[in-house]
């Protein structure tokens, strides 16, 4: 099988810095492909790798089987979403989204038809005439997002595309993005990192660290089952637990992590046989609607506890200050490496 | 099915394609010509001239002979030409203080309460007499100062002729008329440079944040103690920047010292002089080394004061 | 340089006395301007006496009709013109380079090219002429454009290399990633983006070969440029007339560039100034 993109063994240094370190990962045909982490994790230089900006220094990319070495930007039958934009300032809309065929010399009617015809994807119909300037953020967004498409590219590169745009608008492109997706078919790699975002949008998640991959997989196995202790405590919340107070819960010094979801006070302390537990001492209780997120500190750890708020209110939330016993189900908890 | 589908052909497709591969070749491309420009005929140029402060200087036959000789920077501290050193040393310094004092009060309006429009009218009415012309402006003085001209018109007018007489005669500032004394020669000196004083004093104060003051003035300080002690110490890289200008172009000014001012060579007119009618290019390459030298230590001396810790 | 409004919280008005420096300042660098402009329409032949006797435009036609000055205009303006489209070349592929690598030797260039204005012009006069006489060069039309070449690079360099500065690599990024190769990339993106910046380069390059003389004088051999006409005059008093309406043209040839200039690109960033 070949794969849209592939990496093996790439790495990118900059100086002293490792900015890829050995990476190696498919991206399959047609998936929403995303790549997340922290800022200077490498994800973004990936994606920089594969549009062709920056050059390997060690390892092959391949494009479709192909491989990428030495193939510039111009030659590549991928486009970017830059994080910018990057709109062309002294051209109009129409111009700008017909960037990439008139390069390509397709003639002025043929591809001022198709430019308008990628802006009604993007629902910008006959805004062909502005200049970026006269756009707002999102919209910027939308016609950067018509100029890749309308080249029919078979990888879609998107580099933080959302990153500026506020909440409301941000939730909105999401499932604009996902529904374009869905349309065209090809494949979408996206930059991010909003853990959130990725969860949602995506079908397979690449999670970075330091210049390397952490784990490669679906969003639900992402988060149910996290390998390192980066993943788990990157992607949503969840109380990682390493060193001596894992021996003292578990009796090995292996990392584990187990969701605030999956805890519960217990009365008593005796456990049944299929939960482990530790006792501390409520630090703060903090109310957020739906949920309420109890901080309880063991030892030198806040563990983080989440609640149902019942709509009845006879549920008792524990008192600050107050000594509580925690447990959880040994099926929640997941063993990590050290990350 | 290729990928790579948007292969094209051509000539310059293909160098573009290898200015992408091999980046520093691309950097190297863009640098030779300006490189050879600079490095082969201006570099060349001055390495020459050096080489040639060191050539032996035939006065009989006058003519240059390539024969190593120190002779030339002796001579520079011969009476006469010491003279014509310190003469152009002290026209610089005492250009460069007159053009802070007139810069500065400009350079302060201009940053800290013109506005707008107003700030846009000061810019541009300083920057276009630093552009005009040269030696129109120049020109312009002389015309100025002539004898009947109009200063001598006003101090007509005012009753003051038998001040300006008393003044001329004074010896190291005056001379036979505006025209041809030490003091017309400066106050031209001065005109032409001051541009050059106020412009990166504005910036240097333009960059000072409105908050700085306030914060000054919120400790207590008063204006004049914010302005001795914040405003001024940050304006002082501005006052460098203008004064290796006005220092620097008037040690090098030949054209000035030969219209107004009275007679006595400067080192500007000495180097013409050596090199046009006698042809002793040795001589006149050992004196161009002078404003290179004191520059040299004007800015040493600067930086050692911490006058560039401020940037 | 951006016009951000000055100090306006808490800040007293400017004292009478600051003002009055201020403007009295402007008026002092305008007033041999002004004279200049007044004495190229006086009647009177010989003196630069005051008040005016009289106003006339005869000297404008007379200047006109006089071949010397025509030949000084005409061979100024073509040293001007050589000069800045080597300047605009050098300048650009230097501005190109430098704004965005980092690399060994990038300080000691930019350096380089700004020594030949930090640098009194009868050094860099005389250093080209001792150069010229050993390579065994005459001085002619090209060695003018030499000397004028080297010092107007910077102009253009700090304009260009200004705007380079400020446009978003993406761009360049973009249009690489849309399909357009190296050329195509520049010809589309970055000319119409640097184009103002180059033109007000250009066009302060032309003013200030057009006004130069200090390097000149050592370049030129027996050309005559228009500033070296000018020069000439001086020691001739009963030109007067004529030299004053040159000197007017002169002037008005080296200011109005410097506007258009300064409009071209206002509101982004300085017009870097320097010169002689």
């Amino acid at each position: 099988m070949t794969f849209a993109v592939e990496f093996t063994q790439v790495s990118r240094i900059f100086g002293q810095t490792r900015a890829v370190d050995n990476v190696s990962v498919q991206v399959r045909e047609g998936e929403f492909f995303s790549m997340l982490g922290p800022s200077g994790s490498g994800k973004t230089t990936s994606l920089r790798l594969i549009a062709g900006f920056e050059q390997p220094s060690t390892g092959s990319i391949r494009i479709f089987g192909q491989e990428a070495a030495g193939v510039p930007p111009y030659e590549r039958d991928v486009n970017t979403v830059f994080q910018d934009y990057a709109l062309f300032p002294h051209m109009n809309i129409r111009d700008n989204v017909a960037y990439g065929l008139m390069v390509k010399g397709i003639g002025k009617t043929e591809r001022e038809r198709k430019a308008e015809e990628a802006l009604e994807m993007v629902a910008l119909p006959g805004y062909g005439d502005r200049k970026p300037g006269q756009l707002s953020g999102g919209q910027r967004q939308r016609v950067a997002l018509a100029r890749a498409l309308v080249n029919q590219p078979r990888v879609l590169l998107l580099d933080e595309p959302l990153g500026a745009l506020d909440l409301k608008l941000r939730e909105q492109m999401q499932v604009e993005l996902k529904t374009l997706h869905r349309k065209l078919g090809i494949t979408f790699i996206y930059v991010t990192h909003d853990q959130g975002e990725a969860l949602s949008m995506s079908d397979r998640v690449a999670v970075f660290n330091n210049g390397r991959i952490e784990q490669v997989d679906a969003p639900k196995l992402l988060y149910t089952r996290p390998k390192t202790t980066f993943v788990a405590d990157f992607v949503g919340t969840a109380n990682v637990i390493t060193g001596a107070l894992a021996e003292r819960i578990t009796g090995q010094t292996q990392p584990f992590s187990i969701r605030p979801e999956h805890i519960s006070f217990a009365t008593t302390g005796e456990l049944p046989a299929d939960r482990l537990g530790v006792a501390g001492e409520v630090a703060d209780v903090q109310y957020h609607g739906a949920t309420s997120r109890v901080e309880v500190q063991v030892e030198q750890k806040l563990f983080a506890v989440m609640v149902a708020n019942q709509d009845a209110d006879d549920h008792a939330l524990p008192v600050i200050g107050s000594q509580v016993q925690l447990s959880w189900p040994v099926s929640a908890m997941v063993m990590l490496q050290a990350g | 099915m290729s990928t790579l589908s948007m292969r094209q052909h051509g000539v310059l497709r293909s160098f573009s394609n290898l200015l992408y591969r091999r980046s520093n070749l691309y950097l190297l491309l863009l640098l030779v010509p300006p490189l050879l420009w600079f490095g082969v005929v201006y570099l060349g140029s001055l390495f020459a001239l050096l080489g040639q402060s060191f050539y032996t200087f035939d006065d009989f036959t006058m003519s240059v002979l390539p024969e190593f000789t120190l002779a030339n920077y002796k001579n520079l501290f011969e009476i006469a030409n010491a003279d014509i050193v310190l003469r152009t040393f002290f026209m610089a310094v005492a250009v460069t203080i007159a053009s802070i004092f007139l810069a500065f009060p400009m350079a302060y309006y201009m940053a800290r309460y013109a506005s707008g429009v107003e700030k846009g009218f000061f810019y541009v009415a300083v920057m276009l007499p630093m552009w005009a012309s040269y030696i129109v402006k120049a020109y312009g003085w002389t015309v100025i100062l002539a004898k009947g001209g109009i200063v001598y018109w006003v101090i007509d007018r005012l009753g003051l002729t038998q001040g300006l007489e008393a003044f001329l005669a004074l010896p190291y500032v005056g001379g036979n008329t505006l025209s041809t004394s030490h003091i017309g020669r400066f106050m031209v000196f001065t005109y032409i440079w001051l541009p050059f004083m106020i412009l990166p004093i504005q910036a240097a104060l333009e960059r000072v944040p409105p908050s700085l003051l306030q914060a000054s003035a919120d400790l207590g300080a008063r204006p004049a103690q914010t302005f001795r002690n914040v405003l001024l110490p940050l304006a002082i890289p501005g006052v460098i920047a203008g004064s290796i200008f006005t220092f620097s172009l008037t040690l090098g000014d030949y054209i000035i010292p030969q219209l107004i001012g009275p007679s006595g060579l400067f080192i500007g007119t000495m180097v013409y002089t050596m090199q046009g009618s006698i042809g002793n290019i040795p001589m006149a390459a050992a004196f161009t080394v002078v404003p290179i030298v004191l520059i040299g230590i004007y800015l040493n001396l600067a930086k050692r004061l911490g006058a560039f810790d401020a940037l | 340089m951006r016009f951000k409004r000055s100090v306006d919280t808490g800040q007293p008005r400017a004292p009478h006395w600051l003002k009055g420096l201020a403007y009295g300042g402007l008026v002092f660098l305008h007033f041999p301007i002004l004279m200049i402009v007044i004495y190229a329409f006086n009647t009177e032949e010989s003196a630069f006496s005051f008040p005016i006797k009289g106003w006339t435009l005869r000297w404008f036609a007379e200047a006109a009709a006089r071949q010397d000055v025509l030949d000084a205009v005409w061979l100024s303006l073509k040293v001007a013109a050589c000069a800045t489209v080597l300047a605009m070349i050098l300048g650009t592929m230097a501005a190109a380079a430098l704004y965005r690598r980092v690399f060994f030797g990038k300080d000691a260039i930019t350096m380089m090219l700004i020594i030949p204005i930090a640098l009194p012009g009868i050094i860099t006069g005389i250093a080209l002429l001792a150069a010229f006489k050993m390579l065994g060069l005459e001085p002619n039309f090209w060695t003018i454009v030499i000397g004028h070449a080297t010092f107007c690079v910077v102009m253009v360099y700090n304009n260009v290399v200004a705007r380079f500065r400020r446009i978003p690599h993406s761009l360049v990024e973009a249009s690489m990633d849309l399909g357009a190769d190296g050329f195509m990339t520049f010809r589309r993106v970055v000319l119409p983006q640097i184009a103002t910046a180059l033109l007000a380069g250009g066009i302060l390059a032309f003013a200030l070969s057009f006004d130069e003389l200090i390097v000149t004088t050592f370049t030129a051999g027996h050309e005559k440029t228009l500033p070296i006409w000018l020069l000439n005059q001086l020691t001739r008093p009963r030109d007067a007339p004529v030299t004053n309406v040159v000197a007017m043209l002169i002037m008005l040839i080296t200011t109005v560039p410097i506007l258009l200039a300064y409009y071209l690109t206002k509101g982004t960033e300085s017009v870097a100034g320097s010169s002689k």
